[in-house]
């Protein structure tokens, strides 16, 4: 899943505000955002209310509307919602990165404010707890670290082992972060692959992470 | 047949026991500080090691520091981080090295930003530091470019890496070491060595695996100035291992500065006796000056003149 928080109120509002404020619509997804509690329909209603209490404590007359996609990375849920977008000025998105993205292109006319910081791609890890797992890369190669992937959770993004700086299982950059050298040695003494992690591995190809340009996806174009 | 034909390789291939120390370059643009160390350096160690943006703070250019070391007679080990280039400018960089005649190069990692002056910047890391080595014993040896490009003039230089004994999980570190080997390590240096009783496990599993024959290795030594420069070292640098012991014995004392002097000559004098260690690397912390006394004090005066 993707993973985001959402922005400062007070940072929300200022944007809201430089934006002439008016008429105002939230629009938050089901999808991610939802599960990592920052943009689904709670929060829409949440953020909706503190909206409206500033209004009204600043006599700035905004009406507040609110809505939920199903997927707000999905043009076709974006579309359905056009007779809402009519009739507002600002919309403010509680999506992710995409979303937004999405959002503003469907709606060129209008100013979509982002009110999601989106960071990565991971995994709920407990209680109002999520993780980075995955970096995109382009060219998986989980097999041969245990399942754990040193690209997005090895602070230096080191593929033939652990850093000088990993000490009792933590990352040198903090000691709330698992090296995840430490966890790849583990997993992999377990399973008593430790010869994988001999293996020298040569210069990565980043051509196929984000470093090659955009990528675009056509289903089926490799297989053929 | 020598491979870059400095004076660090060559006291190693003559079996001498080195001795290499650390010259920091300055947080300007005033060549004449680089200068200065080096003519109170020279003659006490056998190549010094230019550090490259230490700890993510930003100096003078190792090349450019090393540049002045070259200029003053002392041989310079130039570092470079994985951190600040990716392969383009690594290997941009060995090329103009190697032709302004710098013979070492130490292929490190480097600390994470988050500990330096910058940061919000971003990192790297395309390649670590074993990839780094296979690319420059590539261009040095089959005289290609990692793309295979041909290089008419291929860099010629003694490349080196980092090991650091106190690093976790430790069998995880040796088998690092010695794919930094396979990828083309000729010399290796420690972190610091305070923990002895660490470092002679990490130096047993090395020699398990005969890395120690493969390899030239040199142990890491840091004088501590003091009692407050020990305490830092125990609990903010990482990577680092100060054993209680070393911490009493720097509080304790009524003069830190002799004390941190001989603890280190203890430790030297322990490593000395260790079969397989190839020579020192003194690692002088603000502490330059105290350079030619330990090596002094070490009995490793004079410093033997490569053969030519
Ligand atoms: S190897 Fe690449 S694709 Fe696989 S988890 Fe890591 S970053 Fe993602
Ligand atoms: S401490 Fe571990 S996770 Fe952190 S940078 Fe070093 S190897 Fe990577």
């Amino acid at each position: 899943m993707i993973i985001g928080e959402q922005k400062p109120l007070e940072d929300i509002i200022s944007m809201v505000e430089s934006e002439g404020g008016g008429r105002v619509l939230v629009v938050g997804c089901r999808s991610c955002v939802a599960v990592c509690l920052a943009g689904g329909e709670e929060e829409v209603a949440e953020l909706s209310d503190s909206l409206e209490q500033h209004s009204d404590s600043k006599d700035l007359g905004w009406g507040v509307s609110k809505v939920t996609l199903q997927r707000q990375c999905e043009k076709d849920f974006d579309r359905s919602i056009a007779d809402l977008v009519e009739q507002s000025d600002v919309i403010v998105s509680l999506g992710c990165g995409v979303g937004a993205q999405v959002m503003s292109e469907v709606y060129p006319e209008r100013v979509v404010i982002p009110a999601i910081d989106t960071s990565a791609m991971g995994s709920p890890e407990g209680k109002g707890r999520w993780k980075e797992r995955c970096s995109g890369c382009g060219d998986c190669t989980v097999h041969l670290s245990g399942g754990i992937c040193p690209v997005a959770r090895c602070s230096k993004m080191l593929q033939n082992g652990p850093c000088g700086g990993s000490q009792g299982g933590k990352c040198e950059v903090s000691p709330d972060r698992d090296c995840a050298w430490q966890l790849i040695y583990d997993q992999m003494r377990r399973k008593g692959r430790l010869d994988l992690l001999e293996v020298v591995l040569g210069p990565k190809d980043w051509s196929k992470a984000r470093d090659g340009g955009t990528r675009i996806v056509v289903k089926d174009r490799r297989r053929k | 047949m020598s491979l870059s034909g400095g004076n660090l390789e060559r006291l190693l291939e003559a079996g001498e026991f080195v001795v290499t120390s650390e010259i920091g370059p300055p947080k300007s643009a005033d060549g004449s500080a680089v200068r200065e160390k080096a003519r109170m350096l020279k003659g006490y160690a056998d190549a010094f090691n230019v550090t490259d943006n230490q700890t993510a703070i930003v100096r003078m250019s190792s090349l450019a520091a090393s540049l002045f070391c070259m200029q003053e007679g002392v041989e310079p080990i130039m570092q470079m981080t994985c951190r600040d280039r990716n392969r383009l400018a690594m290997q941009s960089e060995i090329l103009g090295a190697a032709a302004l005649g710098v013979k070492n190069l130490l292929c490190i990692t480097g600390d994470h930003q988050k500990f330096g002056n910058q940061p919000e910047s971003r990192n790297v890391f395309d390649l670590d530091s074993t990839q780094q080595l296979m690319v420059f014993r590539r261009m040095r040896d089959e005289g290609e470019m990692w793309c295979g490009d041909r290089i008419k003039a291929p860099p010629a230089v003694f490349l080196g890496a980092a090991a650091n004994p106190f690093a976790d999980p430790l069998e995880m570190g040796v088998i690092r070491l010695d794919k930094k080997v396979s990828a083309g390590a000729d010399f290796i240096q420690t972190q610091a060595i305070f923990d002895m009783d660490r470092f002679h496990d990490w130096f047993d599993a090395v020699r398990d695996r005969g890395i120690h024959n493969r390899v030239r290795i040199l142990a890491g030594i840091l004088p501590l100035r003091s009692a407050k420069a020990a305490r830092f070292m125990a609990e903010r640098v990482p990577g680092m291992s100060v054993p209680d012991e070393i911490l009493r014995r720097m509080e304790g004392a009524s003069d830190e500065k002799a004390e941190g002097m001989r603890i280190c000559l203890e430790a030297i004098d322990e490593i000395r006796g260790m079969e397989g260690i190839a020579g020192i690397h003194l690692m002088p912390v603000n502490w330059e000056s105290a350079v030619p006394e330990i090596v002094e004090r070490a009995g490793l005066l004079p410093r033997p003149q490569a053969l030519r």
